[in-house]
């Protein structure tokens, strides 16, 4: 325990180790996973400092110069999408309902196509840091900057609650530590990483990341098979004989019974991919729309391949961890909690050293995604609120980096206080009630604004706050928060999942406020269409990569 | 940079050829993508035994492959527009480039 704490001081992250848990006793420490999140911490310093000297303007700071190329670009995404929630969240769901939790992974995959076809090129021809560029190209600046810029705050903060807690969980059961600790040492690495190293640094954590989960990732679900004799009958059979469900697990219905919940979950996993703020940014860090083609199949493909992957863990950690009493605690319950299924599904198949592999790789799978959200969130207040709304387009370069790092401080601060709020929530299911935000607040004016000339500044704000109003009143409505959360008798809402209600609305309310504005301000911009269709087609006048 | 009238690069043919290319591509795999992704989830939502039913008389339900599937051709569909608009449309705009060039 002395030796545990004196390594955490040895970080110089953690300076209170007044209470190390008394749980941490059950728990052995795991100086494997320790050593290699040490080295892995140390080696992400390091390109942070080399990221730092490269980034000198704002250009380096959002979009590291437009210098990824499509590759690195599309395993930075594939590393957002394969976050700790969805790692850890639908291995657990896959672990708790079978074929259920393969919906959540399938919306994820199913969205790339789309977002490929629809929104990659054009965001990339139009835009520059923020998807907001790319809104508010023919519209006017401030209103959709600022209702946009509240778009990501808000998506980026659940997110972050999501992973925080994630990240909380895992440190606890490795290292022993508190929650608290655990979640505090997350906030200072990424707004070490963010301020300093920017995007540059982000993108990179990220990659390295996407290489380490997906090499592990493959090495679980090679081990299940071969655990199976590389028969996927005899994996799906002995799951089905000793789970609780019994042959249930291998058909839909068990976690989701309603048709309408599942359907609108399914939009949410879609669309609400398609509105992700810290996944949209990532097309601008590339040079051109070629690039961000090339980005989204490299990402498509890594993606597919990880849930594909999932599959065989989800169910592989049925039999082997299921069945394994030392995974369970006094109650029968998992020992840490039911996220941490695969957890100990890497330590079933390879051992110690393996466990500490995997325990590191979904640290630094914590710690990469929240960078990136982080970096979102600090655009969003720096480019669109600070520079182009409150400073008109005046601030100074100097001035918008000075901002984005006190943003990124500030958002640091705020996610160790979420994460420490939404301690005992399911991480995938808050991942997904985020899903339906993005989806009803960014997505339908992103969308409306590339392809709909008609719509106005008027329309587009009303559309956002529709969106947001509606998704946020019918989620709290909801089962999971009215009596979840509230504790009453019955839900108002009937549905645990708005998306597919409050993205209609959204979609309605900016088509109705759109349709109905006769000023002269929405003439214009309906005459501006023209100018911006064309550039969005053929990316001529498109911003260059700053340096290649 | 061009400073193009977007008027007269509106009614140039390579143009209107362009959009009417892009148009059609984007919007028939738009349509078959959603056509696959939530043919599988009312599936999946409406007559959850249809793939819940087992393979081959086995444990595996026909849900699984469907599942594998749908990420196949979730990949299949993108490098097909990638190949298409780097074959097709990008030497379209690289011409439309050349002929409004000054």
């Amino acid at each position: 325990m002395k030796t545990s704490h004196l390594l955490l001081l040895g970080t110089g992250l953690l300076s209170s180790g007044a209470a190390l848990a008394g749980e941490a006793a059950t728990r052995p420490l795991n100086w494997n996973a320790i050593g290699m999140f040490l080295v892995f911490v140390l080696f992400t310093l390091g390109i942070t400092r080399w990221a730092a000297l490269r980034t000198r303007s704002a250009s380096d700071f959002y979009t590291a110069g437009g210098g990824i190329s499509g590759l690195q670009n599309g395993l930075a995404i594939a590393g957002d999408m394969i976050s700790a929630a969805s790692f850890l969240g639908i291995s657990a769901m896959i672990f708790m309902a079978g074929y259920d939790g393969l919906l959540y992974s399938l919306g994820v995959v199913a969205a790339w196509p789309i977002i490929l076809f629809l929104i990659a090129e054009r965001l990339r021809n139009l835009g520059k840091y923020t998807f907001a560029d790319v809104v508010s190209y023919r519209l006017e600046q401030s209103p959709i900057r600022i209702v946009a810029a509240v778009g990501t705050l808000i998506v980026a903060l659940m997110y972050l609650t999501a992973q925080m807690v994630g990240a909380g969980k895992l440190i606890e059961l490795l290292f022993g530590i508190s929650y608290l600790q655990a979640v505090l040492l997350v906030g200072v690495l990424i707004v070490f990483y963010v301020t300093f190293g920017g995007m540059l640094a982000t993108t990179w954590v990220q990659i390295i990341k996407a290489v380490m989960l997906l090499s592990g990732a493959t090495f679980m679900a090679y081990t299940v098979l071969k655990h199976f004799g590389f028969s996927t009958e005899a994996m799906f059979a002995g799951a089905a004989a000793v789970h609780a469900k019994g042959q249930a697990i291998m058909s839909p219905g068990g976690l989701l019974g309603n048709p309408i919940d599942t359907i609108s979950l399914a939009v949410g996993m879609m669309f609400g991919t398609a509105g992700l703020p810290h996944i949209l940014m990532r097309f601008f860090t590339v040079k051109d729309a070629r690039e961000a083609r090339k980005s989204v199949l490299y990402a498509t493909g890594f993606i597919g391949y990880f849930y594909v992957l999932l599959i065989a863990i989800g169910f592989g950690a049925i039999v082997i961890v299921g069945t394994d009493p030392a995974f369970r605690d006094a109650n029968g319950a998992i020992v840490g909690g039911g996220n941490m299924v695969a957890v100990h599904l890497a330590q079933a198949v390879g051992g110690s050293l393996f466990l500490g592999f995997i325990s590191a790789v979904a640290f630094a799978t914590i710690l990469a995604v929240v960078a990136g959200l982080a970096l979102s969130g600090a655009s969003a207040v720096a480019h669109d609120l600070y520079a182009c709304v409150i400073r008109k387009g005046q601030a100074s370069e100097r001035e918008e980096m000075r901002m984005s790092r006190v943003a990124t401080l500030v958002i640091g601060v705020l996610a160790v206080i979420l994460g420490l709020l939404f301690e005992t929530q399911n991480i995938a299911f808050l991942s997904g009630l985020v899903l339906a935000i993005a989806a009803s607040v960014n997505f339908p004016v992103l969308f409306l604004s590339m392809f709909w000339k008609g719509l106005t500044t008027r329309g587009a704000v009303a559309g956002s706050l529709v969106g947001l109003t509606s998704a946020v009143a019918l989620l709290v409505l909801s089962p999971v928060v009215w009596v979840g959360v509230l504790h009453h008798e019955h839900a108002l809402f009937p549905y645990s999942n708005p998306a597919l209600f409050s993205m209609t609305l959204a979609f309605l309310g900016a088509w109705v406020f759109s349709v109905t504005d006769r000023s002269p301000r929405a003439h214009t911009e309906r005459g501006r269409y023209l100018a911006q269709f064309i550039r969005s087609m053929t990316g001529i006048g498109a911003a260059a990569a700053s340096r290649h | 940079m061009i400073q193009q009238d977007p008027e007269h690069l509106r009614q140039h043919p390579d143009f209107i050829q362009l959009v009417r290319r892009k148009q059609r591509l984007t919007w028939s795999l738009t349509l078959l993508m959603l056509t696959i992704y939530f043919g599988f989830v009312l599936v999946m939502a409406f007559t959850p035994q249809v793939l819940g039913q087992s393979l081959n008389g086995g444990a595996t339900s026909i849900g699984i492959p469907v599942a594998v599937v749908v990420i196949l051709l979730s990949f299949t569909l993108t490098a097909f527009y990638v190949q298409q608009t780097n074959q097709v449309l990008d030497p379209l705009v690289a011409k439309l480039e050349q002929e409004v060039q000054p």
